[in-house]
């Protein structure tokens, strides 16, 4: 049975950058895997072979001079749901279709966008800093927060992971706006109590948190520049969960340096990571986390097994059930 | 009118005690005297003062304070705990107890989901990594566990445990509580959650135990070897309450055998802990120093709540939150 079951190449297993054992574990139930590293020592071999690219943290990177070497390639399976790494038009025209893994990635990026609300409002990093310091003696003021409970949340970009932010947000009576392209039903405006903000500039004014949750895109790209954080309350924070590119990072440095905005929380940067030299590493009022938004290992797995699925379905000619098709 | 404001006596205006912008609030009603100023001259000043504002502990209610205090109608103190104060003691002096219940409750149940969140998704150890020069690209296994759909165990259903409860639900956890008495159904079914009469039940079920419970004979020590024992694996307790409701040695095994997965402090005994604990430099422990309630809104609540209370005493009104005797 062994040698029946569809070849895919993947980044690598194990070490600090492969997959756990166990979420390959899952690919290989259904695929033979070839590794990153074995395939570049034989491209011809294992090229002729391998019908499916499965994309995990951006690695193997779909450049088109690799995939000029996989000429039987008919899917690239991206883990999670961003897509902005991926040339779709160009990959769909070598043939081969593009799926990524909305939906299982959701909550778990919810959830880390509510925590990095939380800590950055409530010190918690630096709380931890100082509790924990040899030095410490006595506990400073200036670890005094801000409130989050009624406070205002502005979300940008209200699709299913904006939605899910939403209601997480309720339990803590915080008043939500929300902008984005395409106004969402009354129906679900009521369930979460969020206001359409047409305008992103009032959104900007009002809210207290201003929660980033847009796919990167060509509209999206810098969104966040020095006039929308100017246009920020000085004890706003600023969250962003989706793309580093929405922000423009130097706007951003300036008005954390400057007192524009209390604060940023950030999963994403550009690049990931940032140089090391980069100044928004050594702001005291920086929180940032190296891209896990997904990183729990049931979600995980979940988008491993969503992957597998869109694989076979790709490999097999049949529907692929997340096909991302171009704009 | 300003010599007919009576006199409170506090620990200090500084770092450590009241900051400057809250003190407006307390000077509205009060003449202030700091406890370094009052022991200059304790004879002078000790008639005057017919209030004590407390915060974080401070100025200490002890008898040898107490009684250079004739006058002394009330010991207002910022916060709920009142675990730092002998009560029986203090109202056989004449003088009235009170606290600050209900406006810590909003940010101590902010604070528990944070440290909830911060511990379960390595938000501390992720910024770590990031800003580390040493760090030249991204982890793959900083792996964490998931809050949507996971069971909560509240250990005290109070004001500030029905809070935590009520922020839960956003993220569909299952949750479970123990209390000293079982909630109205009503309760129970808005925030949708489940009795546990017995403890053990909790413990043994839930992926995040939070305790909110206060400091009392029957709740010190209420955490220890054999509950932690029998908490998953996988679990990660919370702790916003007290520290001494936690017995820390056992705790600091449970947490280097992997006995449970890690843990998150607001609360420690002592309060810092020395520093050479060894819960200081486990990996899996997330400590804040009793922040609590420390957001500007949360503090001025309180010392307008504090001051409230005082101000009623020394008119000989009712006290809005007195501490009386069971």
């Amino acid at each position: 049975m062994e040698e029946e079951k569809p070849w895919a190449l993947i980044s690598e297993v194990g070490g600090p950058h492969g997959y756990l054992e166990e979420l390959a574990d899952i690919v290989k139930q259904h695929f033979q895997i070839v590794c990153y590293k074995d395939f570049l020592q034989n491209p011809v071999l294992y090229g002729s072979k391998i019908q499916a690219l499965l994309n995990w943290k951006y690695c193997p990177a779909a450049k088109p001079w690799l995939l000029k070497l996989l000429p039987c390639l008919k899917v690239v399976a991206s883990g999670g749901v961003g897509i902005d790494h991926l040339d779709v038009p160009f990959i769909n025209s070598l043939g081969a279709k593009v799926a990524n893994t909305p939906g299982v990635v959701s909550d778990a990026t919810a959830d880390l966008a509510m925590g990095l609300l939380l800590a950055s409002a409530r010190n918690i990093l630096e709380g931890h800093q100082i509790a924990t310091d040899p030095k410490t003696v006595h506990i400073p003021q200036n670890l005094m927060g801000v409130e989050v409970t009624r406070a205002t949340l502005g979300i940008i970009g209200m699709g299913e992971i904006g939605y899910k932010i939403a209601q997480r947000s309720k339990g803590f009576e915080m008043k939500v706006m929300y902008h984005k392209r395409t106004r969402r039903s009354t129906k679900d405006e009521q369930a979460v109590g969020a206001s359409y903000c047409e305008n992103l500039d009032d959104l900007l004014r009002c809210s207290d948190f201003v929660m980033i949750a847009v796919n990167l895109t060509s509209e999206t790209s810098g969104l966040i520049g020095h006039r929308e954080l100017s246009l920020m309350k000085p004890t706003a924070t600023l969250i962003n969960i989706s793309r580093g590119l929405i922000v423009n990072q130097d706007a951003l440095l300036e008005a954390l340096q400057s007192g524009t905005i209390r604060a940023a929380a950030l999963d994403v940067t550009h690049p990931e990571p940032l140089p090391r030299d980069h100044p928004l590493l050594e702001l005291p009022n920086v929180l940032i986390t190296p891209h896990i938004g997904i990183s729990t290992i049931t979600t995980a797995r979940g988008m491993v097994k969503k992957m597998v699925e869109n694989a076979l379905a790709g490999v097999k000619g049949l529907p692929v059930p997340n096909e991302v098709h171009p704009h | 009118m300003a010599e007919d404001k009576p006199w409170a006596l506090i620990s200090e205006v500084s770092e450590q005690g009241f900051i400057e912008e809250i003190t407006d609030i307390i000077k509205q009603h009060f003449h202030i005297i700091c406890l370094r100023d009052f022991l200059q001259n304790p004879q002078q000043h000790g008639p005057k003062i017919q209030a004590i504002l407390m915060w974080n502990t401070y100025p200490a209610a002890e008898p040898s304070l107490l009684s250079s205090l004739p006058s002394l109608k009330v010991v207002a103190n910022g916060g709920v705990g009142i675990d730092h104060l002998d009560v029986p003691y203090i109202t056989s002096l004449g003088v009235k107890v009170a606290n600050t219940p209900g406006v810590v409750s909003d940010a101590t149940a902010d604070m528990a989901m944070g440290l909830l969140l911060a511990s379960a998704r390595k938000i501390v150890e992720g910024h770590q990594i990031a800003v580390d020069p040493k760090t030249t690209s991204i982890p793959q296994s900083l792996m964490g566990v998931e809050v949507t759909g996971s069971t909560l165990g509240i250990i005290g259903l109070g004001h500030i445990g029905y809070k935590i409860a009520q922020r839960s639900k956003g993220f569909d956890m299952k949750i479970l509580y123990h209390n000293r008495h079982r909630r109205s159904v009503e309760d129970e079914q808005s925030v949708g959650a489940s009795y546990c009469e017995n403890m053990d039940d909790l413990l043994r079920e839930s992926d995040f135990v939070v305790l909110v419970v206060n400091l009392s004979p029957e709740t010190k020590g209420l955490i220890s070897h054999r509950e932690l024992s029998l908490m998953k694996p996988t679990a990660t307790l919370i702790n916003v309450s007290r520290g001494l409701v936690v017995d820390q040695d056992a705790l600091v095994k449970a947490l280097r055998s992997g006995e449970i997965r890690a843990a998150a402090l607001d609360v420690t005994h002592p309060e810092p802990l020395p520093r050479d604990h060894p819960l200081l430099s486990l990996p899996n422990v997330l400590i804040t120093p009793h922040v609590g309630t420390y957001t500007y809104a949360t503090t001025r609540r309180m010392v307008q709540c504090m001051v409230d209370n005082a101000v009623a005493a020394v008119n000989g009104l009712p006290v809005p939150n007195e501490v009386k005797l069971k």
